[in-house]
């Protein structure tokens, strides 16, 4: 198309580089390129001449050489014998452990305190504005430090549980806290519990077959079913049924003083709690907010018109607000997720074997290899907030508001 | 007619019944009680538990506080004056206050200059956050950097001196070209800058620090608050300008540009931050030129800035995108060119839509330079929990210490952040 405006067609000319916006983009182009490639060379050259000046060279062979460090909380096999990378394994598999378990109950803190935020009870909402304010506001390494104290430093060594007058003594029977950890009880899977366990997960399914089958009805026919109680008892009467039938094959084995220490059960360290805990009650903060501001994003209308119909206030808030609500809510929500996982490399400061204490930390100081240790590290962060945020998008496009 | 009918007419009232007070039930704080307190049995359930809830909390810290103990030297005195009650042990904050405050080895008999220092913050500061202030007190705020420079690190005044005058000449090359062009006022600027720097670097002696006015302090002497405040202040402020740049890059219609600048934010927003101090601390220094020894608290302004310039830029890109498309079309059909456009139409809108963003980027960053204490830099809480709480004297104050280091905090931040509410009022001018 030639309109009045086009400039005339004519030869190409040398300054049209500069003063035709045509090709102007070109030239900045260029020159963008030429300083990029230089500043990369620049970095690169002093890189390998600063290398070649401290006899080093970049090399991951350290990878496969005995780690020679102890691991105190794992979830493979490990011992100081297996290599750097065995150790890195564990990291990774510590890093994601405290993640999941602090996006759970950061989760759970944040939807109590940002709902009970709007409550209108006052004295309750000023409790968790105090509670929101207190912890958003106090970096979370100091929060993790706080509780990794109450951890260590209030919690009772394991000889105030021993003697006949002991100052302590375990909640339950069953759970002992202390400075060492806390120590509760663990599944024993005798023979026959795999039925048990089987079972089970075929009421998890029943469970949302049956709730399929009543959301089919209430369109079908308009018949409402009861969802509450059956679910309940589709979840929990078969398998207990089965597991009195096979003679009760799973059990607990209880932590026990033994010695100066306490056998049996299942320790979670001091810095695992502290770093979880502390987590979740920081990010718990954070998406209280959000919660908030996605209920309050909907407009007082919406819960009107849905009273206007007739519904109840439960059901309002079920099949009204909650809904629209989460499409506001959630983007963040899995962007708190994304900070807890990368906040939980602060787990170095109090000693939780993570991916960045174990690869970033104690492999790099022995190995000496800074490059390379950081650049797995980085590309393991990576890793994960790109998938994040690959699988937020794909959320964002499934709810996005179906526009003409 | 009041007065006849009040003479006609015996029973009839010639002034108003005044009103009786409703009941006592439904008016006053037990009526508001009744309203926010106990209004179902439910919330009545909810407002013991929370109140229950208090009475803990405050119990079990009130007594601490209000028994707690100012002036002794160590901890074990402490011990013996509280006598089996319970108190806190606070004179550790008054006996170690200048470590927590400036560190363990920043020369004491020149604590005053950070202090005037940070004074002169608040004065630098305020047009900043004040847009009503006269706009005459920009003038301090521009010379603050360089006044703040030679107040904490010492030393020569002629290197704070060259800097400034490298501004001040960058900007005349600025001003004079840049109603030609943007890109060669922008250029010639920064050209004429570095020429004046290169010179003038040449001009200072090398003995040029012995017997200045100020005793030199080296970086690695700084610690304890100050640098928290020194590193929030310096890595927000360069920030802005960066992660404004990299946010127009990233919205650059140049693929190359665009690309460099997607991959960056992206890199930046994906790490956690202890890993980039990581690489300011044993990595970075592989990176400059050979010989060349760089600080670690500049290693790690560098990688502080870096990583607030991407949530920054994305903070940037949102008030961009935000802007209406009528508003780009505007300044096209107005005849302005790129430069123009940005610096007149678009981006006095777009940083005003992302103020409140910026301010809770900047609040995030100050909370997380505690992060220093970790590549041992000794902030203040690198200060408590290295020489403070190792020592002889004070092993074992953590709820003390650490509360402090809290309340601090929660002073700043709180305090920001209720700025940027009110800030967001004030801008509130009724965009649809």
């Amino acid at each position: 198309m030639t309109t009045i405006t086009d400039p005339p067609q004519g030869a190409f000319r040398l300054s049209m580089l500069l003063n035709d916006t045509r090709y102007r983009s070109y030239t900045f182009q260029f020159i963008a390129l030429i300083v990029l490639i230089g500043a990369i060379a620049f970095l690169m050259s002093n890189l390998f001449s600063n290398l070649a000046a401290a006899g080093l060279n970049i090399s991951y062979q350290f990878l496969g050489t005995p780690a020679g460090y102890d691991i105190n909380q794992t979830l493979v096999e490990y011992s100081s014998l297996s290599t750097n990378a065995r150790a890195a394994l564990v990291g990774i598999l510590n890093t994601l452990l405290v993640a999941f378990l602090a996006c759970v109950t950061a989760t759970i803190f944040g939807v109590i305190a940002g709902v009970l935020r709007l409550s209108n009870n006052w004295l309750v909402s000023k409790l968790m504005s105090f509670y929101v304010e207190i912890f958003r506001n106090i970096p979370v390494l100091i929060w993790i430090i706080i509780i990794f104290t109450i951890m260590t430093a209030v919690l009772p060594g394991p000889r105030a549980f021993r003697g006949d007058n002991a100052t302590s003594s375990m909640f339950l029977d069953a759970f002992a806290f202390t400075n060492r950890g806390i120590y509760i009880p663990a599944p024993v899977w005798g023979a026959g519990s795999m039925v048990v366990v089987a079972v089970f997960i075929l009421s998890v399914i029943g469970v949302f077959a049956y709730r399929r089958y009543a959301t089919k009805l209430l369109y079908d026919t308009g018949r409402l079913l009861p969802t509450g109680w059956p679910s309940l008892a589709i979840l929990f009467v078969p398998a207990i049924l089965v597991f009195f039938v096979m003679g009760m094959p799973i059990g607990l084995e209880y932590p026990e003083l033994k010695g100066f220490n306490f056998q049996g059960g299942i320790k979670i360290g001091g810095p695992l709690i502290a770093l979880w805990f502390a987590l979740s009650i920081y990010t718990g903060a954070f998406i209280a907010e959000n919660v908030r501001a996605g209920i309050q994003a909907i407009s007082k209308g919406q819960s009107e018109a849905a009273g206007a119909l007739g519904l109840r206030q439960g059901r309002i808030m079920n099949l009204v607000v909650l809904p629209q609500a989460l499409r506001v809510i959630i983007p963040p929500l899995i962007s708190q997720y994304l900070n807890i996982t990368k906040n939980s490399s602060l787990a170095i400061a109090v000693g939780y074997a993570d991916i960045t204490a174990t690869l970033g930390g104690i492999t790099l100081n022995q190995t000496g290899r800074a490059i390379e240790c950081i650049l797995l590290l980085m590309l393991f962060y990576l890793t994960i907030s790109l998938s994040i945020s690959v699988i937020m998008n794909i959320y964002n496009n499934s709810v996005k508001l179906k526009e003409r | 007619m009041a007065d006849s009918n009040a003479n006609s007419v015996a029973f009839v009232r010639t002034e108003q019944v005044p009103p009786s007070p409703p009941p006592f039930q439904t008016s006053g704080p037990v009526k508001w009680a009744k309203d926010n307190l106990f209004s179902t049995p439910a919330y009545t359930v909810l407002t013991v538990v929370a109140a229950y809830f208090i009475y803990l909390i405050l119990s079990g810290t009130l007594p601490w506080i209000f028994n707690g103990v100012w002036g002794t030297s160590s901890l074990a005195e402490c011990r013996e004056v509280l006598d089996g009650v319970s108190g806190g042990c606070f004179s550790v904050l008054t006996e170690r206050w200048n470590q927590l405050i400036f560190g363990f080895k920043y020369p004491p008999d020149q604590y005053w200059r950070p202090a005037l220092t940070f004074l002169i913050f608040f004065a630098a500061a305020a047009p900043v956050l004040f847009f009503k202030l006269p706009r005459q007190l920009l003038i301090i705020t521009a010379l603050f950097p360089f006044v703040a420079y030679w107040l904490i690190w010492g030393g020569t005044i002629l290197t704070p001196i060259l800097a400034l005058a490298g501004f001040v000449v960058g900007y005349f090359v600025y001003q004079r070209f840049v109603a030609g062009s943007f890109a060669a006022g922008f250029f010639g600027g920064v050209a004429a800058a570095f020429v004046v720097w290169t010179f003038g670097g040449l001009l200072i002696p090398g003995s040029a620090n012995e017997n200045a006015l100020l005793e030199a302090v080296p970086s690695r002497d700084l610690g304890g608050f100050m640098l928290n405040m020194m590193l929030g202040v310096v890595c927000v402020s360069l920030s802005v300008p960066l992660g404004i740049a990299l946010a127009l890059g990233r919205q650059s219609d140049m693929p190359l540009i665009k690309w460099v600048c997607v991959i960056f934010i992206e890199f930046i927003r994906g790490v956690p931050l202890i890993t980039l101090l990581f690489v300011a601390s044993v990595m970075l220094a592989y990176f400059f030129p050979p010989g060349t020894t760089t600080d670690l608290f500049l290693r790690v302004v560098i990688m502080i800035t870096m990583f607030s310039s991407a949530y920054i830029a994305e903070v940037i890109r949102g008030g961009l995108a935000a802007l209406p498309r009528g508003q780009y079309e505007a300044a096209d059909s107005l005849g302005l060119d790129y430069p123009q456009a940005m610096r007149l139409i678009i981006l006095p809108q777009a940083l005003k839509i992302s103020i409140p963003g910026i301010v809770n980027i900047a609040v995030g960053l100050f909370k997380d330079t505690v992060l220093v204490s970790v590549i041992s830099m000794f902030d203040l809480l690198g200060m408590i929990r290295g020489p403070i709480l190792a020592s002889t004297e004070w092993n074992g104050v953590y709820w003390e210490l650490l509360g402090f280091a809290s309340l601090l905090f929660f002073v700043v931040c709180y305090g920001i952040s209720q700025y940027s509410q009110w800030l967001e009022r004030q801008l509130a001018t009724g965009h649809r």
